[in-house]
Parts: structure tokens; C-alpha cells; sequence
């Protein structure tokens, strides 16, 4: 099993932050994907090549602040689980950390790539220096 | 007008893989022009043994500790220093033909440059610095880009989709449906990696670098300047060159390499006296890197797949060379040569079944770490051709390229430009290179620095998941020059171990840190 972690402090409440990280229709704000779209509890996500990934969503926790999906009826991906974390710092902001366990394993580390860019750029719109 | 510059680079190509160098199989006898007209490095090593690490180093003259690309899969910020951006700020026209690889090559979200430009189909693409200031990628004004075969996102592949779609399949197919470099084997042994390509010859990515380049040569004015990398991706697995050519060389004729030990149990009598990762790799317990593929146990390898896969590279050597031999044909056209240079290198080895190996990863011998160097200067600079024996390193490939265009050293190389000569090595300094690995995948930690100096190649095994940090080898090139006997433990060396080390220590960039995060297997 592939499994990558990301992870960014962001300077702000873990509420705030929440309220774009736990919608799993505004990924794409912040993830770099073009669109997707939410029915229900599926998801598409269109990557910028033209690729369309099918996901289930697993879990919205609003109390642990924890989002969960998983990629299905793909070709290529055998296993999935991606996990998207926020966390109380302690000091009033929060700690968003990305997670992805997957089969093929070296897919894990393109999604972590990803997870990496799309953090960093939440980080700067909720830290309002985008 | 200046100099121009013709820089030529392979993939994986082994220092004795041509004429010039004692090789016996393939002919070459462009690059074995240019060699006696020209500069011969005997001991030119890279500073790591991997493709992006490597290539970091050619494009911004520092090792790997200093600019960060310390594996495969960890790309070079496109904000680096790039003797490209140098050259072209003096006035110099700039581009990149073939292989590239800074960034990632699985790169599905088009996070980096080189895989947006190939689905774009442009050949630039704009960047804003801290600065403010905005220039190409790089610092080349064109970068047209190939890979090992008609796969992914490279200008190549696009080619090849719209103008040869009925040859698309006929490579080999890299990866494995687990997307794991494959261990599928082919050819007449059923060797890894090895497959009839039934691709005509002129549709093969060793022409089509050659044409664009002459393309983009062909494009300039006369009294243009100019700093042209010409990079191909072969001898690079897999081997499969264009089956019309096997012809050139029957692997039922060749003998075996002199580095492949024919009896098993002697190959596991040498990989024994070297750190665990060696034997455990062999044995297939251990893969601690991507580049060789996970389900292939290097234990099998048979002598016969040995001459097949050794075939299939002097082939792809061949090629490579008259495809060169083209190239330089239309420089003479265009009435260049006496003011164009040459520098043609690789960026790291390939054991080709030395110890019963083939393919790279963590281990610092000169199946991996000696490499084909050669400087042609231009006619019109009178420089006197020359065999240096001292070591030098890629990392003084960047202050070489700024010496020839007649601009200072730029401030963030590492490294002085080449020698001319042996007497100017030792004048300046030239006594040791260094070479680094490090690795994390999914767990498997690897890392090592080693040093050659003085005839011999010392290297110290850092803490990982296999070794603790006090393993490491030590030979002498002098008496040992396959390096089968490591006398990293035996007592009577230790001085000179020890002095090698402390060298080591003591001149080595440190490693900057935090590393930066790796974003794709490679």
C-alpha cells in the first residue's frame, strides 16, 4: 500500500477552515482540478489533462473535522482511502493534514504532490494572501 | 559573435560503451571524432546515479545537497539556477531537445512545466521570479521534449500519436499495470526490459532528437549564438531499439562483460563483502529504489539475457552516434564548426550485468559512477586535445559552458570549469568528486556519500532502514579495478579510509534542509 501524508499550519480557527476543506463540492478551489461535481454521496473530480476520477464519499465528521472519500470504478486505482484532516493547534488555528493510502502505491505520491500544491494554496486564502 | 554550444547528453550510458573509451562492439566513431580532436575525461563521475539528481546538477552546477533534488520524483524549484537562463541573458539563443526530466514524469494533475508544455503543445512556457522579472522555463527560449518510448506527456509522444499511431504499441510498456517499473521480459532470452521494436528506424526518439535539433539550429540566423542541448534518451531501458537494426549486433556473438562473474556462487562471494543492501537487493528481499523493477530478482539474470541486453545497448549506442554524426553534418552546413563546442556526456551508468546486475540504484562503483566525458572546444580556440585522468564531476559542466561563452563564473556553481589538460587539473584543484544517494520510498530508506580521490572510491553508508552507519566500501582502483573486494573493515586500509572520509567531511556541500517533498516515483 502506497500511504503519503501532507500537512500545512494554517493561521486561522479550525472552523474557518473547515468550512472550505469539510465541502467536498469546493474542492476544486483549493485542490488542482479543473471542476467537480457532488451528487449525493459521489463526487467526479476532472483533472487538468482530461482525466475524470469517480469517488464515494466515505465520512464528513463536522465534530472530528475529518473528510473521507475513495476512488472507484477506476482502471488503474485497486484500493483508496483518502483522508483529509483538520486539527485545533492548541493556540486557536489548525493544522490541515491530507492523507492517502492507495494501491497502485506510486499513484499515492502524485496525489501527495497534489495535496502538497492544494495546501499550500487553502493556506493562502484563508491566511488572505492570495 | 561567441562560441556556440553543441551539448550532448545520453541516458545511462557506460564510460566503456564507446570506441574512444575501449569499447570493442559499437562503432562510434562521431563521438570517437570528437574525442581525439578533443578532450577525453577518464574518471568524469556524476554526482548522483539517477536521472533528475543528475540532470539538476548538469542544468545548475551544484551537487544535489545544495539544489535539492536529492531523488528521483523531487523537482528542481523553476526558480534554480540554470546556466541556460545565464547563457540566455548574455545573448544567447537557448534550447533543450529530448530529454529533459527536472520535474516529474507522473505528473497526472500537470503540476510542473515540462508536462503542461507537452499537452499544450507549446515549447515555452513563461515564469514570474520573486523579482518580478519573467523568462522562459529554465532559461530556454525552446524545449521540445522525449522519453524512453511513445508513452506520457512529452512532445515526442505527441508526435508519435498524431503521425505514427499504428506504431504507439510497439514499444515496450515501461510500467506494469501497477504502474511499478516492469519486470515483463522479451527479446529472444526473455531478458527484462527488452523487446522488438518493429518501429521503422526514422520514427525511433534517437532520430527524432537529432531532427529537432537540427530543427531548431536550422531556425537560427547565421550570427546567432547559440547553447543547444541535444539529449537522448538511450541506451536507457527499456532496450528496445528499432528491430531493422538488430542486425548490427548478434548477441549470440558477443562474450560476456568482463564485470560479470559467471559462476553464481562467486557473484554472491562479491555482493557479500559489500553493505546488505547489495545481497538483499540481488536476491530480490530488498528494492529500495524505483528505477529497477520491483518484481524483477536480479538472481535470475542469465548469462545469455546478459549479451541480449548488452546487444540492444550497443545498438542504441550506434544510433545515438550517427544521429550525432547528423547533427554535426549540418552544423558544417551552416558554416559553425570552427566556433561551435562540443561537450558530450551522460548522466550515470548502467551495470549491463556487472556483479549480475543490470539496471541502477544505490551503489556507488563505476558500473554507474564512471562516465563517457568528452570536450571538443571549438577550432577557433586553439586548445590542444588531451586526456584528463583526474577526476572531475558534471558539476563542472554549468561554469564550463559560462567559460566558453567568455562570462565569469556565475556565483552559484560549486565547481570550476573542466580542465584543459592533466597539469591544469592539478593546478586547479581537481583531486576528488563526490557522488550521493539518498532514497525514501514508502519506508525503504537509503543513503550514502562517497568520494573518489587518489585511485580510490571510498563510500559511507548512512543510517537507513538497512544499515546503521558505520557500513560502507573502500577500493582500490589500482588492484581492484571491478571493485569486487571491498576493504572498507580490513584493518591495514583504515588510514587511508579514514583520510578519504575526513576528506569527505570536510569539502562535501552540506545538505540543505528541510528536504523538499517527493512528488512522484520519478
Amino acid at each position: 500500500m502506497g500511504s503519503v501524508r501532507r500537512s500545512q499550519h494554517i493561521k486561522c480557527s479550525p472552523d474557518k477552515a473547515w468550512q472550505i476543506i469539510g465541502d467536498p463540492s469546493r474542492l476544486h478551489e483549493w485542490f488542482p482540478i479543473v471542476s467537480c461535481r457532488v451528487e449525493g454521496n459521489k463526487r467526479w473530480i476532472s483533472l487538468a489533462n482530461g482525466l475524470v476520477f469517480e469517488e464515494d464519499i466515505v465520512l464528513v465528521d463536522n465534530y472530528l473535522r475529518r473528510f473521507q472519500y475513495t476512488i472507484v470504478n477506476n482502471p488503474i486505482v485497486t484500493q483508496h482511502l483518502g483522508t483529509v484532516d483538520v486539527i485545533d493547534d492548541g493556540h486557536g488555528e489548525c493544522i490541515a493534514i491530507y492523507s492517502t493510502d492507495m494501491k497502485p502505491n506510486v499513484l499515492a505520491l502524485g496525489i501527495g504532490a497534489a495535496a502538497h500544491n492544494g495546501l499550500l494554496k487553502v493556506k493562502k486564502i484563508l491566511e488572505g494572501t492570495i | 559573435m561567441g562560441r556556440r554550444i553543441l551539448f550532448i547528453t545520453t541516458d545511462q550510458q557506460r564510460f566503456d560503451s564507446l570506441g574512444c573509451n575501449g569499447g570493442t562492439i559499437a562503432r562510434t566513431p562521431n563521438i570517437d571524432a570528437l574525442a581525439k580532436n578533443g578532450i577525453n575525461y577518464t574518471r568524469a563521475h556524476p554526482q548522483n546515479v539517477v536521472c533528475m539528481p543528475s540532470r539538476s546538477t548538469m542544468i545548475t552546477g551544484q551537487h544535489p545537497s545544495t539544489h535539492g533534488v536529492w531523488m528521483n520524483g523531487v523537482a528542481l524549484p523553476f526558480d534554480a539556477p540554470s546556466i541556460a537562463a545565464t547563457l540566455r541573458n548574455a545573448g544567447y539563443k537557448t534550447a533543450l531537445l529530448g530529454k529533459a526530466h527536472f520535474e516529474p514524469l507522473l505528473d497526472p494533475f500537470q503540476l510542473f512545466a515540462e508536462t503542461r508544455m507537452a499537452t499544450q503543445k507549446v515549447f515555452t512556457e513563461m515564469q514570474t521570479f520573486a523579482d518580478g522579472t519573467v523568462a522562459p522555463h529554465r532559461g530556454f527560449d525552446h524545449m521540445e521534449f522525449a522519453t524512453h518510448g511513445a508513452q506520457g506527456s512529452v512532445h515526442y509522444a505527441q508526435w508519435m500519436r498524431e503521425n505514427h499511431p499504428e506504431s504507439l504499441g510497439q514499444f515496450f510498456t515501461v510500467l506494469d499495470h501497477e504502474l511499478e517499473v516492469s519486470a515483463v521480459g522479451g527479446g529472444d532470452t526473455n531478458a527484462p526490459q527488452v523487446k522488438f521494436n518493429e518501429i521503422q528506424r526514422e520514427w525511433y526518439h534517437t532520430d527524432w532528437v537529432a531532427d529537432r535539433t537540427i530543427a531548431w539550429l536550422d531556425s537560427l540566423d547565421a550570427d546567432d549564438d547559440w547553447f543547444c542541448w541535444m539529449s537522448f534518451p538511450d541506451p536507457h531501458h527499456p532496450w528496445d531499439p528499432p528491430k531493422s537494426e538488430l542486425g548490427r549486433v548478434n548477441w549470440r556473438d558477443l562474450d560476456l562483460p568482463h564485470g560479470y562473474p559467471t559462476d553464481a556462487t562467486t557473484r554472491k562471494n562479491i555482493l557479500a563483502q559489500k553493505p546488505l543492501h547489495w545481497s538483499k537487493w540481488y536476491d530480490g528481499s530488498f528494492v529500495s529504489n524505483y528505477e529497477a523493477p520491483l518484481h524483477w530478482i536480479p538472481a535470475t539474470l542469465t548469462a545469455d539475457q546478459v549479451r541480449e541486453v548488452n546487444a540492444m545497448t550497443h545498438i542504441e549506442n550506434e544510433l545515438i552516434d550517427e544521429a550525432i554524426g547528423r547533427v554535426l553534418k549540418m552544423i558544417e552546413t551552416k558554416g559553425w564548426t570552427s566556433d561551435v563546442d562540443i561537450i558530450f556526456t551522460t548522466d550515470h551508468g548502467e551495470f549491463q550485468g556487472d556483479f549480475g546486475l543490470l539496471f541502477k540504484g544505490p551503489y556507488h562503483v563505476d558500473s554507474l559512477m564512471r562516465l563517457p566525458m568528452i570536450w571538443k572546444p571549438a577550432p577557433s580556440a586553439n586548445v590542444t586535445p588531451a586526456v584528463v585522468t583526474a577526476p572531475v564531476g558534471l558539476v563542472s559542466l554549468a561554469a564550463t559552458f559560462a567559460s566558453i561563452a567568455g562570462l565569469p563564473t556565475p556565483e552559484y556553481v560549486e565547481a570550476p570549469a573542466l580542465p584543459f589538460n592533466d597539469a591544469d587539473a592539478a593546478s586547479r584543484g581537481f583531486e576528488s568528486v563526490f557522488t550521493e544517494w539518498d532514497s525514501v520510498l514508502f519506508g525503504k530508506i537509503i543513503g550514502s556519500r562517497t568520494i573518489h580521490r587518489d585511485g580510490w572510491t571510498c563510500t559511507r553508508m548512512l543510517p537507513g532502514t538497512l544499515h546503521d552507519g558505520t557500513e560502507g566500501e573502500l577500493y582500490n582502483h589500482a588492484n581492484d579495478p571491478m571493485q569486487h573486494v571491498n576493504l572498507w573493515n580490513d584493518l591495514q586500509h583504515k588510514a587511508i579510509r579514514d583520510d578519504l572520509l575526513a576528506d569527505m567531511r570536510s569539502t562535501m556541500p552540506e545538505q540543505v534542509l528541510p528536504l523538499r517533498p517527493v512528488d512522484a516515483p520519478v
